[in-house]
């Protein structure tokens, strides 16, 4: 096997190879299915509720996506406040970095009872914990213009406009996708935990009240759901990435 | 009176500033001199680190001189004029930008990114020898190829001066010799005055009207050379006693060569 064919092929033979395991521990062992239900259980469960999962999938896609717009929303405006006012830089950049490395989930209870069991307070908690790797990693990209071209656009006189948008935000640019790669992982997280606190729907709430009625193949189907999610946003990350910055050289890695 | 007229310069970094490690204050540069006249190539020879590069920026208005006087063509600079081209050690193009791009960015900042730009874009482009990479993004290129963009860069609006900060140091030796001709062969159709930055007494002397020689810091002019060889010179000039001759005035201006032998018996 050779290119493509090696990159598909073989991560498909893991996978394969890890089901195998799995159902034949389930065979040899003789799990209870409430325990650890075999892989071929789970497939019929998805099968049969493919409606529901595929609607609290739905419900799960859309307070991810909508939290995490909101975040690059909030987000994007306040770095290039933070990034080229010094006062505001001096009072806000430190406390960022700070509350970054907060728990922002550990707030989840707290804004159940501000935003209520609806939708809103999944957007909230899903907004928390993408709003900081986005103005965050934003903000040092802004920061990091290499000064060769902040001094060639002085030289010509350019406007602070014609340097925001010519140089200092193209040049931020990778930063900018690499908080956003960061943000919508969280996003995620940020969604199921939000539903397990509280919610009547979604992958999260399925998943608790799948397994409180000892449905364990049901779960594992919003499990793997939940898993195929991440990486469809993931995915859809790096495709704005392809689209708006084909050039980009890696970013640096900073988490 | 001449084109260019530098006097008294001095310029102090004040101690204790965010991005200066120093806490005292630090005198970069202490009386910079020198004149020179429209059209000539003045090498800045001295040792890396002496502030040069600080003349060079105050040169091109980007920052400010602590006293002394700047005067380019019967002005004093004060702030940038627009009509500079700068060139770089590293050659900072921009990523996002094709070639061709790079260079027009000059004309998109000051607003005249017509038709004729383009034209003339791609006319300096085929003078350094990138037609064929009009397209191509800057990480694609070599470095000498990366330093010719920023070249045609810098000279896409027709500056009256060009300003150069160790553009050929981070090349190694072969192509520092291409770029060394390709300097003045675009300065013989262009006529720019050139401000050149560099620490390589070969190299200040083989490309100049005139090798202005800095001190340590606190960089002070110790000495001002007239290279007389005709343009266009070749690098055969390089291998001339009158060319070697130049080398060791240079070279014991910067105290790199014991000036007399003299000094040396005495011991």
């Amino acid at each position: 096997m050779s290119g493509i064919a090696e990159r598909i092929g073989y991560p498909l033979l893991g996978l394969l190879l890890l089901l195998a395991v799995w159902a034949l521990a389930c065979w040899l062992v003789s799990i209870p299915t409430v325990v650890l239900p075999s892989p071929d259980k789970v497939l019929q469960a998805m099968v049969t509720r493919s409606d529901l999962l595929l609607g609290e999938s739905l419900i799960t896609l859309k307070e991810t996506l909508f939290g995490f717009v909101l975040a690059l929303a909030v987000g994007l405006p306040l770095a290039v406040a933070v990034a080229n006012s010094r006062p505001l830089n001096l009072m806000f950049y430190p406390l960022l970095i700070a509350l970054q490395s907060v728990p922002k989930v550990a707030l989840a209870p707290i804004v159940l009872v501000w935003f209520g069991t609806g939708m809103e307070s999944k957007l909230a908690i899903v907004w928390l914990v993408a709003f900081f790797p986005i103005i965050v990693d934003t903000v040092a990209g802004l920061r990091s213009t290499p000064r060769e071209l902040l001094e060639l656009a002085d030289s010509l006189k350019a406007t602070r406009t014609q340097i925001f948008l010519k140089v200092q935000f193209p040049a931020a640019l990778p930063f900018v996708i690499t908080g956003a790669k960061v943000a919508i992982t969280l996003a995620v997280i940020g969604a199921v935990i939000g539903e397990f606190i509280g919610s009547s729907e979604g992958l999260g709430f399925l998943l608790l009240s799948a397994t409180s009625q000892l449905n364990t193949p049901l779960a594992f189907g919003a499990l793997f759901a939940l898993a195929a999610l991440g990486i469809l946003v993931y995915l859809l990350v790096e495709l704005a990435e392809r689209l708006m910055a084909p050039w980009l050289p890696p970013a640096p890695e900073r988490h | 009176m001449p084109f260019g007229v530098i006097g008294k310069v001095r310029k102090v970094f004040p101690g204790g500033e965010p991005r200066s490690a120093a806490s005292e204050p630090v005198v970069a540069l202490d009386d910079a001199s020198f004149q020179f006249e429209e059209g000539e190539l003045v090498a800045l020879l001295g040792p890396s680190g002496c502030g040069k590069t600080t003349l060079l920026r105050i040169v091109g208005g980007l920052i400010q001189k602590t006293s002394g006087s700047v005067r380019i063509g019967g002005r004093e600079i004060v702030r940038p004029t627009g009509d500079y081209g700068f060139v770089f050690q590293a050659p900072s193009l921009m990523p996002w930008r094709s070639v061709l791009d790079n260079v027009l960015f000059t004309m998109e900042i000051l607003r005249r990114n017509d038709r004729a730009a383009h034209e003339r874009a791609r006319d300096l482009l085929h003078l350094v020898g990138l037609s064929e990479f009009l397209t191509a993004r800057p990480h694609q290129l070599s470095g000498g190829m990366q330093q010719r963009v920023a070249l045609c860069r810098a000279l896409i609006h027709q500056p009256k001066l060009l300003l150069m900060d160790e553009p050929f140091g981070a090349l190694d030796e072969l192509t520092r010799l291409e770029m060394n001709d390709l300097l003045l062969r675009i300065r013989q159709e262009t006529g720019a005055s050139v401000l050149f930055v560099t620490h390589s007494v070969p190299e200040a002397v083989y490309l100049s009207d005139k090798v202005i020689v800095f001190s340590k810091r606190p960089a002070r002019v110790v000495k001002e050379i007239a290279v007389m060889f005709a343009y266009p010179r070749q690098q055969r000039l390089r291998f001339t006693p009158a060319f070697n001759e130049a080398e060791r005035i240079a070279s014991e201006a910067l105290g790199v060569l014991a000036p007399a032998t003299d000094e040396i018996s005495a011991r």
